[in-house]
């Protein structure tokens, strides 16, 4: 190793009793303005995963609701128009106000520049803005939901959302600001790769993480805005009647679906390409080998985000759209499942021969796999026009949805939380009850969306209040099933509320990992990351030959 | 290379700061996370340029709903386009063509240490804004006597062929869109010329200048589209 890479820390042994580093991000200023007003990354970053976490708890809690009213074919806890209500309320919060921004927003933030060997992302002001801005518009959302709440489902189709009773405007503008928030994120990482990679890190040695964000990020910058068009499209039909999507005025229904795809097909790469992003950090620190195929990983990224853009239209195969379009639109659905595939024989290759550590990151990452495939394979499925003419609008597509789009965002989301929560707050979780709640909301994942599989191909409706008797066996099913994730979670978030302040200080580098933010950076990190300017000759995630100053022992 | 707060490895037209810190006047606030002042210029102009294809997105969505409706009624809509006020349709081009010279001048002259034509041109741009948005005013104002208004409000009864009050709905959703970021741009000049008066920029550290100048080019580069879809085919 040559001499021009600064010190690397100690890597961390097993049975120390370490203490925490005296000066970290974290303790660096107490006020209340200190974190309000910070412009250190990994401050915001904190700041989102506070948000975050509670649109998640809100969302999750509506989606019980869902559950729990389902129980039963008929009424069970809530009248028809709240029903409508609450999933409309957990399809807006899951997708706009927690998967959009979960993993760029939190681990994004974080890890970018520590990956990058930089001090901060290129606009750390406009870093902080992009976080306000979210808040605006979860609060936004959420006040609009108490006070009136949309009942159009989270895709707002008209002409139905310019009909109906309740109040979808407060909801839209929630969604539109926080869509500004989205693609303030999305520049500023791409500006950060583009011009704060530390001297040794060319395109080519960036940690596969960055690349899958970086492909987020372009879909954020090129996806969102024609979203924030379709919303201020909306609330001009609904304040002014314009009649642009109404067919009483010459409009055209149809355009607002193809419009409102252009995005929200991407959109789900906007969730799924962070997802992939942590995956690949995942599997190459936890089987400790270099990565099978870092540069197809890297471009496949780049593959998914551009031809993500052009499959919107397989949903609108039974929406009148001509036979040749469809069939194109399900062909270039399918060419997604091919660059999902070489990720995911790569990410399966690297394990080949690896020395795997059974962490739970690992766990989620087993979870993962499993979910992306299946949910991937029952994708290409849907794609082919003729199969989704039967399955359009069932539980069938739900249950495939919530599989490759929730499923894997979970997994990533919370192998994500396991795998750098030592490196944000310097502590290890508890292993055991790690892998005890990822086995439970695996089970409880697959628990609650089988029976939808089964019941869509049945012939189930999504979004319907009542079904007859015969589905109810299922829905009793997949409820418990929710309830199993339900319980999953609660243990997640007991233990890690525990960890924050009781856990096993982690020392710099618990997992012996090789990716560059574990190298050169204390745990939790100073303020300002590094100690001087870090170069990196070696490149990321290389197991080859040891890190230098690191202590060699079974990890 | 820890900066030293008055010390400066690239000079002393180059001042460390904080990130978003300003410099005493004409000299380069050198944000200390970007490596070099070289790189923060650049990463400066490319967020800007990614953001004006965000912007460009944001007018993509119009221009697709223009090109969607004017496939269904053709004939309404040329019709319609000659209802317009080709006159002052064109006037305004001009107007704003003016002020995008004026402002890419106006940087020329900051470039070149000379702030007092710089702010002449500045201003000559603001001003050409409030002629193309006096302009306007007056183009809105016929069609509200008119009635040639979009949806339930269209009353105008010179044409009656189906998708009329499409055409105006894409024109007042259009026109007023851009409308809005000229006076966002507006604003964004207006703070560029405040800050030219008062001596904050010169051939060392121009880049709001210049960001301010890209951000005009756009809102002139939209009308540049809007004007032959809406007046002319
Ligand atoms: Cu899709």
């Amino acid at each position: 190793m040559s001499s021009a890479t600064v010190e690397a820390l100690p890597a961390h042994q097993p049975g120390n009793t370490e203490e925490m580093p005296a000066e970290h991000y974290l303790n660096d200023g107490k006020t209340v303005f200190s974190w309000l007003g910070t412009l250190d990354h990994k401050r915001i970053a904190i700041l989102y995963m506070v948000v975050v976490l509670l649109m998640f708890l809100v969302g999750g809690t509506f989606a019980l609701l869902v559950r729990l009213e389902l129980l039963t074919p008929g009424p069970t806890i809530m009248d028809a128009l709240t029903y409508n209500r609450m999933f409309t309320l957990h399809g807006v919060i899951m997708v706009f106000f927690f998967m959009i921004p979960a993993i760029p927003g939190i681990f994004g933030n974080f890890m970018l520049p520590l990956m990058l060997g930089a001090k901060d992302v290129a606009f750390p002001r406009l870093n902080l803005m992009s976080w306000y801005l979210y808040v605006l518009g979860a609060g936004l959302g959420i006040w609009g939901m108490i006070n009136g709440g949309a009942d159009t489902g989270w895709t707002f189709y008209t002409p139905y959302s310019s009909m109906t009773p309740t109040q979808i405007l407060p909801v839209l503008m929630g969604a539109f600001v926080a869509g500004f928030s989205s693609i303030l994120t999305g520049l500023n990482f791409i500006v950060t790769v583009h011009t704060m990679r530390a001297p040794g890190i060319t395109w080519m040695k960036m940690p596969l993480f960055v690349w899958s964000i970086y492909a987020t990020a372009v879909i954020q910058i090129l996806g969102t805005p024609v979203i924030g068009l379709v919303m201020l499209l909306l609330t001009v039909e609904q304040v002014f009647g314009f009649g642009i999507f109404d067919p009483a005025r010459g409009g055209d229904p149809v355009l607002y679906q193809h419009l409102f795809w252009f995005y929200s097909h991407p959109a789900v790469y906007i969730m799924v390409l962070p997802a992939m992003a942590v995956m690949s950090e995942v599997v190459s620190t936890m089987s400790r080998k270099n990565p099978y195929g870092y540069k197809m990983i890297a471009w496949s990224s780049l593959g998914i985000a551009l031809v993500g853009f052009l499959a919107w239209g397989h949903h609108l195969f039974v929406s009148g759209q001509s036979t040749f379009d469809a069939g194109a639109f399900g062909v270039i659905s399918m060419m997604v499942g091919v660059f999902t595939a070489i990720k995911v024989f790569n990410w399966t290759a690297t394990l080949y021969k690896g020395s795997v550590t059974f962490t739970t990151p690992f766990a989620y990452f087993c979870g993962f796999l499993y979910f992306i495939v299946f949910g991937g394979m029952t994708g290409i499925a849907v794609a082919s026009v003729s199969l989704d003419v039967h399955w359009h609008d069932t539980y069938f597509v739900v249950a495939h949805f919530h599989f490759i789009m929730v499923g894997a965002t979970i997994m990533a989301f919370l192998a994500a939380l396991h795998y750098w929560f030592p490196k944000m707050f310097g502590r290890m979780y508890p292993e055991g009850w790690g892998l005890v709640s990822a086995v439970l909301i695996i089970i409880g994942f697959n628990a609650t969306f089988i029976p939808q599989f089964l019941l869509g191909n049945m012939g189930m409706p999504r979004r319907y209040y009542q079904y007859p008797e015969q589905f109810q066996a299922l829905n009793v099913a997949s409820t418990a099933g929710a309830s199993l994730l339900a319980m999953g979670f609660l243990i997640i978030a007991i233990y890690l509320a525990i960890s924050l302040k009781y856990g096993k200080v982690a020392g710099p580098n618990p997992w012996g990992s090789h990716g560059y933010e574990w190298l050169h950076t204390q745990s939790p990190p100073i303020t300002h990351n590094f100690h001087g300017q870090p170069v990196y000759p070696q490149a990321p995630h290389d197991y080859t030959g040891p890190v230098e100053g690191e202590v060699t022992h079974a990890a | 290379m820890q900066p030293d707060a008055n010390a400066s490895p690239f000079g002393p037209n180059y001042v460390p700061v904080a990130p978003g810190g300003r410099a005493p006047g004409g000299k380069y606030p050198w944000a200390t996370h970007f490596g070099t002042p070289n790189v923060q210029t650049y990463a400066a102009r490319f967020g800007m340029w990614l953001f004006l294809s965000t912007e460009v997105l944001l007018f993509a969505g119009l221009f697709v709903s223009y090109a969607v409706y004017r496939y269904l009624y053709p004939q309404t809509f040329a019709l319609c386009s000659r209802h317009l006020d080709l006159s002052l349709g064109t006037i305004n081009t001009l107007v704003l063509i003016t002020s995008s010279l004026t402002v890419a001048l106006a940087i020329h002259f900051v470039r070149t240490g000379k702030n007092g034509m710089a702010t002449g041109m500045l201003i000559v741009t603001l001003l050409c804004a409030c002629a193309f948005l006096v302009i306007k005013y007056f183009e809105y104002h016929h069609k509200f006597e008119q009635g040639t208004l979009p949806g339930r409000f269209y009353t105008y009864s010179g044409i009656q062929t189906e998708g009329a009050p499409m055409f105006f709905a894409l024109y007042f959703l259009t026109t007023g869109l851009h409308a809005l970021h000229v006076v966002v741009g507006m604003s964004v000049l207006t703070w560029v010329t405040y800050h030219v008066v008062k001596g904050r920029f010169s051939p060392v550290y121009y880049t709001p200048v210049e960001l301010g100048g890209l951000y005009w080019h756009l809102v002139d580069l939209v009308w540049i589209f809007l004007y032959p879809l809406l007046y002319l085919i």
